[in-house]
């Protein structure tokens, strides 16, 4: 069991409702995380159109999760 | 690069950005404009992932400096709600000379616009609001 955390920006947390929250889960990577995620909030974006973060930087869907974990599903960016 | 909630300031950014051996400054400013893709914008937001951000901004910085013979770099983009005008994003480059200053200023808003966790959400004459790059897609 690993405790992460999840942070929410834009389109996404409205769609969570929420800007962060504790995870426990048994999920080995990111990809597993997500797709859980997508589920309990019914996310209107597919792992297709995101990217995500470890920890501030970027990283694969498949790369591994370990405890303390800090999480971000980066969507399509528009700064600028 | 910084991630700023209050009003830019071009001309103390301006300023900053003196050096002696600078000949030249260039920099660029991103604006809020009144339409994007036929539709009418009254106001935005802009949200970031600030700590990821700023080190995604500042490895931009640094990538320029390596890339081009700049004297120095800096980086700054507004948070929270704008108004049509607003200064969203200013970006500085000085140099010697000003053909490789051009050339990293291009790269830096470039680079920013495609890597930073910085997301944009318009509100519309009719009502309507969405975030930029992220509606419809499924």
């Amino acid at each position: 069991m690993k405790n992460i955390t999840i942070l929410y920006f834009a389109k996404l947390r409205e769609e969570a409702n929420k800007r962060d929250e504790l995870l426990k889960t048994e999920a080995n990577t990111a990809i597993e995380v997500f797709n859980f995620l997508k589920e309990k909030y019914n996310f209107s974006l597919s792992e297709d159109y995101l990217r995500v973060a470890i920890n501030d930087e970027f990283a694969e869907w498949d790369d591994k999760i370990t405890d303390n974990d800090i999480l971000v599903f980066i969507q399509p960016v528009a700064g600028g | 690069m910084l991630v700023s909630e209050i009003p830019l300031d071009s001309s103390a950014l301006n300023k900053s950005m003196v050096n002696f051996s600078a000949g030249a400054l260039v920099t660029f400013e991103g604006w809020v404009r009144n339409l994007n893709e036929g539709k009418e914008v009254i106001a935005l937001e802009y949200e970031a992932y600030s700590s990821m951000a700023e080190k995604e901004g500042l490895k931009i910085i640094e990538e320029a400096k390596n890339k081009f013979k700049i004297i120095d770099a800096k980086a700054v983009h507004r948070v929270g709600k704008l108004n049509l005008g607003d200064i969203a994003v200013w970006v500085g480059v000085s140099s010697k000379h000003r053909g490789v200053a051009f050339d990293a200023c291009e790269y830096i808003i470039d680079e920013i616009k495609t890597r930073t966790p910085i997301w944009k959400k318009e509100h519309y004459v009719n009502g309507d609001s969405g975030w930029v790059n992220c509606e419809h897609k499924h």
